[in-house]
């Protein structure tokens, strides 16, 4: 704690924190112009000035975070700036401004304005959890990410079933926070420090004791819950069924994303260089839940028939892949993550906007909504297409590369000589076994007769221009990644 | 120059698969003309190329650095093998357009979704064939396998979403085999590179080799249709529409044998060493595989003799052939391999005609591919372009001297016979029952002696079926006349084949034995 207080320096970290500040700035902004202004428009006109703002107000962000790549060294060894950190929350403004931009034209919040801010905060979270490099820092930013998320995901006042996802999400999330503070206390018992970095030397100097088995096996639990890893999956089905879809969107997507660099940091803090016995315990934590995840999300996906469920277990599987990585913690395998989180994100992002056009017109997002799809709309079915096929990783979309690269990381990592191959070989069959739910999707995208009304004609499907346009955008970054996969490579470097 | 060209049979696939993606549906009628003008001007550029390069070795095409951080290079190349298969993929691109040439007639047939997504396989078939970065082979492997699915589940007949799903899932399936392989083959050699012939030049530790070989192996030779993983050959091909099944068994069915020749086999020679055990005769993955095929000729030929469903009959007989395509792989002989790339283009011609003539020619005229009731509406007479189509490519395909299918088959036994005398002896009571089951569809579909007596007791007249269409007797002709061509003067193929095999490891051809 004392270096927090004595190196802080104020201008640096005003300058580390401004895409967050902004973020806030903009929060209220978007709440004054939709609580003053805005009063008497309809609803249409203050969700899209609402939305517009908050888009503006991450690409701005964005905008700053690319002009200065690293502005900022480091404030206290609270919060750090590097280039992957910059990619990741680059990557996380971004997703945030494609939720915003798909929640237009949705229809469950009579108060745009709060949703829009709470978004924002919810980023502003997500920004804060990828840059924290501090125990404490690291719990209050994932606090306001999960309490910005529950608030999102029962913001569908009139739907039950949006209160009851949030009620879970919630006591899920409350739980697994209370557990990964309890296990962080005992850490900085442990190494009287909050720091990541000081932890990490701290613990080289130490053996194993039963404390620190108990601590990291809490921290996994939290982390594990953020993830939505098994066995800490449980809320993921009914929060993604039940969620208005843009939220779900930003949980599998945002969300995952920050969770995900927040795990490579900590992991980082907890094995030090040399192969030690903590590191081990660190690691068959970390590989089990990943084998379970992909297992168990894999085959759970297969018996779906809601296409929301059945995202939420193919999410639970990619968290399992990601895992995997994170355990075989080299520095490749550390920025595979990232890639594989930041592409995954952007698929699903598109994948729930269809979703969400589809339960528009159909008012469930069963499997048998998506029947004819193709003759309904050529264009969205074939972003569809795009997007399920770049998760079950068909090449040459992105998913393919993502996976390729994180499996190859992992193969290489020396500290993943046992588990390696093995675990790899677990993933590749699952991922095999996924295909067949994706298909059931694309199945009914493509060959299964469309709904008719009575004059047999078929039933049109209503999608605004913008949803066409973010949609095809989205679809074709998952399709030009996927040709010329090094196009990222400046921010993340890619084997 | 020319042969720089046949990278453009890949491109003008695939931009023709987009533009017919994009292509309006009220314009599904000129998606059929569309589609074949591309294939054949693929065809075209591959019969060029063919010509051009000769009997000359591995010609460089292409190669510029794709993702350079991995060490994945854009690298195309065309050795004798892949020109020949190359050639193979226009010709059964073209024949199965004009096979389909019925899709587009009437609305509702989603014309230019079928045509796209068949020029979207093509495409894929020629990348796998010219690729020699691994990665960029798998790529475009796995390209070739999701079309599939869609041209079986929307425009197929027979249990066609569940032969779609099956044969999608086992083609997966293979596919994440060879990709654990691909992938431990680029971890372990640490060289990032993924080029073909600078990891074979890695000497892979054998313990590794005898894993990783039989991975990769049975990954590619699912899709050949090995036995006893063969089982989605048959379902899938019954499902298909015509062009599908042609492209299944003329093409895909290829991309298999070709892969474990040109991947499994020169990656991990060692992987066909003795075991230094023996278990009943069998003491090496080699002679594994091996048993495999030789099953799988045995089985698909008894399989083909008892069924009802015609197309069955040429599913089955599928895998039988694709069984001596293997048998001749594994000899390691300059012969048998010589044998088995010339049988892959013989099968990928004869099954397409066969194909045709089944699912197309007979099928959307009577309806029925029932053998029991097609034996009953002598179409012998009907048809008699027909039957004398079927008992042409049957006798062709049964191994009649004359036919591209005899100079393979005999072949592929001599280099069995030099290495596994038994399987030889067996391989050749296989083909005798592929004389049988072909005579018995035959017999049954056609010259049946039974005649139909309607309800006064006088024997029916003959059906008037329609003509035969001008598409169907030039697909016809340019499949049969390509067989004849190769079976009277087999040196057209063959003196490009056998400089490309001779070039291929000398640890693959020595036995794998150093």
């Amino acid at each position: 704690m004392n270096s927090l207080v004595n190196a802080v320096n104020y201008s640096n970290l005003f300058f580390l924190t401004l895409p967050e500040t902004i973020l806030e700035i903009v929060s209220l902004i978007v709440l004054i112009v939709d609580l003053s202004w805005l009063r008497k428009s309809t609803r249409a006109a203050r969700m899209t000035a609402a939305c517009v703002i908050g888009v503006l107000g991450c690409l701005v962000a964005a905008g700053w975070l690319y002009a200065h790549p690293q502005a900022a060294g480091i404030a206290g060894d609270a919060l750090v700036s590097s280039p992957l950190v910059a990619a990741a929350q680059i990557g996380i403004l971004l997703l945030t401004a494609l939720v915003l931009l798909l929640s237009i034209d949705a229809e469950f919040s009579r108060n745009p304005g709060e949703f829009a801010a709470i978004v924002l905060l919810g980023a502003t979270g997500m920004l804060l959890v990828t840059a924290a490099r501090d125990l404490l820092v690291i719990f209050v930013a994932l606090e306001l990410l999960s309490l910005s998320l529950y608030v999102l995901t029962a913001f569908a006042k009139s739907s039950a079933q949006s209160a009851e996802a949030a009620l879970k999400y919630y006591l899920f999330g409350g739980m697994s926070a209370a557990l990964m503070l309890f296990g962080f206390s005992y850490l900085y018992g442990l190494t009287g420090t909050t720091n990541l970095t000081e932890i990490a030397t701290a613990l080289s100097a130490q053996r194993v004791s039963p404390l620190l088995v108990v601590a990291l096996a809490l921290v996994a639990a939290g982390l594990g819950f953020k993830v939505a890893a098994v066995p800490f999956h449980l809320w993921a089905p009914d929060t993604y069924q039940g969620a208005p879809a843009p939220v779900a969107a930003l949980i599998a997507s945002g969300s995952k994303v920050a969770s995900f660099a927040v795990l490579i940091a900590l992991t980082d803090g907890i094995i030090v260089s040399r192969p030690h016995e903590q590191s081990s315990i660190w690691v068959v934590l970390l590989a089990w839940m990943a084998a379970g995840s992909i297992i168990l999300g894999n085959l759970g996906a297969l018996v779906q028939t809601s296409v929301r469920r059945l995202l939420a277990y193919s999410a639970i599987a990619h968290a399992g892949y990601m895992l995997l990585g994170i355990a075989a913690h080299t520095p490749q395998s550390g920025a595979a993550v990232l890639y594989y989180a930041l592409t995954y994100a952007l698929t699903t992002v598109g994948a729930f906007g269809v979703i969400a056009i589809v339960e528009r017109s159909a008012g469930s997002d069963r499997l048998d909504a998506f029947a004819g799809l193709s003759r309904r709309n050529p264009l969205i079915a074939a972003t569809m297409l795009i997007f399920l096929l770049s998760l079950a990783g068909i090449p040459p979309l992105v998913g393919f590369w993502a996976k390729f690269n994180l499996f190859a990381a992992v193969l290489r990592a020396p500290s993943a000589s046992y588990w390696g191959l093995p675990l790899v070989i677990t993933a590749l069959a699952a991922s095999a076994v996924s295909l067949y739910y994706y298909l059931q999707v694309l199945k009914r995208v493509y060959v299964s007769k469309p709904p008719q009304n009575e004059h047999s004609q078929i039933a049109p499907l209503r999608v605004s221009s913008i949803e066409v346009l973010i949609l095809t955008v989205i679809a074709l970054a998952v399709v030009l990644l996927g040709i010329l996969p090094s196009a990222l490579s400046s921010w993340i470097p890619l084997g | 120059m020319e042969i720089l060209m046949l990278a453009y049979t890949i491109y003008l696939s695939f931009a023709g698969a987009l533009v017919l993606a994009v292509l309006p549906r009220a314009l599904g009628g000129l998606a059929r003309v569309f589609a074949l003008l591309i294939a054949l001007s693929g065809f075209a550029v591959a019969l060029a190329g063919y010509i051009t390069a000769g009997a000359q070795g591995s010609v460089a095409i292409a190669d510029l650095a794709w993702v350079p951080a991995m060490g994945i290079h854009y690298t195309l190349a065309a050795d004798g093998i892949s020109r020949v298969l190359v050639l193979l993929t226009g010709l059964a691109a073209v024949a199965g357009i004009l096979f389909s040439w019925n899709i587009g007639e009437k609305d509702g047939d989603r014309a230019n979704e079928f045509f796209a997504f068949f020029l979207a396989l093509i495409g894929g078939v020629y990348g796998v064939f010219l690729s020699v970065d691994l990665f960029l082979l798998f790529v475009f492997y796995e390209i070739a396998i999701v079309p599939k699915y869609f041209l079986i589940a929307i425009w197929g007949s027979t249990r066609r979403e569940y032969g779609a799903m099956k044969l999608a899932l086992y083609s997966f399936a293979g596919s994440a085999m060879v990709l654990i392989g691909l992938l431990a083959a680029y971890a372990t050699a640490g060289s990032h590179t993924m080029n073909l012939y600078a990891l074979a030049q890695y000497p892979f530790p054998v313990s590794f080799q005898m894993w990783a070989f039989p991975l990769v192996f049975t990954g590619f030779a699912i899709l050949a249709g090995m036995w006893p993983f063969h089982t989605w050959a048959p379902t899938g091909h019954v499902a298909a529409p015509t062009a599908a099944s042609m492209l299944l068994a003329g093409v895909v069915m290829k991309l298999g044998a070709y892969g474990c020749l040109r991947v499994a086999m020169t990656l991990f020679p060692h992987g066909l060493d003795p075991w230094g055990v023996s278990f009943l005769g069998i003491d090496s993955w080699r002679t594994v595989f091996a048993l495999f095929a030789v099953i799988g000729i045995i089985y698909g030929a008894v399989v083909a003799l008892v069924q009802n469903d015609f197309k069955f009959v040429i599913g089955y007989s599928s895998v039988s052939h694709m069984g001596l395509v293997l048998l001749g792989l594994l000899t390691l002989t300059q012969i048998g391999i010589d044998g088995a790339v010339l049988q892959m283009f013989s099968h990928g011609i004869l099954a397409g005609l066969l194909f045709a003539t089944v699912g197309r020619i007979v099928y959307e005229r009577t309806h029925t591919r029932d053998l029991g009731i097609l034996s009953r509406m002598q179409l012998g007479k009907a048809m008699p372009f027909a039957a004398w189509l079927f008992v042409i490519a049957g006798m062709a395909s049964m191994g009649l001297p004359g036919f591209s299918g005899f100079v393979a088959e005999v072949q592929v036994l001599i280099g069995a016979w030099k290495a596994f005398p038994w399987f030889a002896v067996v391989a050749g009571v296989g083909i005798v029952v592929g004389v049988a089951y072909t005579w018995r569809a035959m017999q049954r579909a056609f010259f049946s002696e039974a005649t139909v007596l309607d309800v006064n007791g006088v024997s029916a007249p003959v059906h008037e079926y329609e003509p035969v269409t001008w598409a169907e007797k030039a697909g016809v002709i340019l499949l049969a006349g390509t067989s004849l061509l190769i079976g009277l003067y087999p040196r057209l193929l063959l003196d490009v084949i056998a400089p490309a095999v001779q070039a291929l490891p000398q640890a693959l051809l020595t036995g794998g034995r150093p």
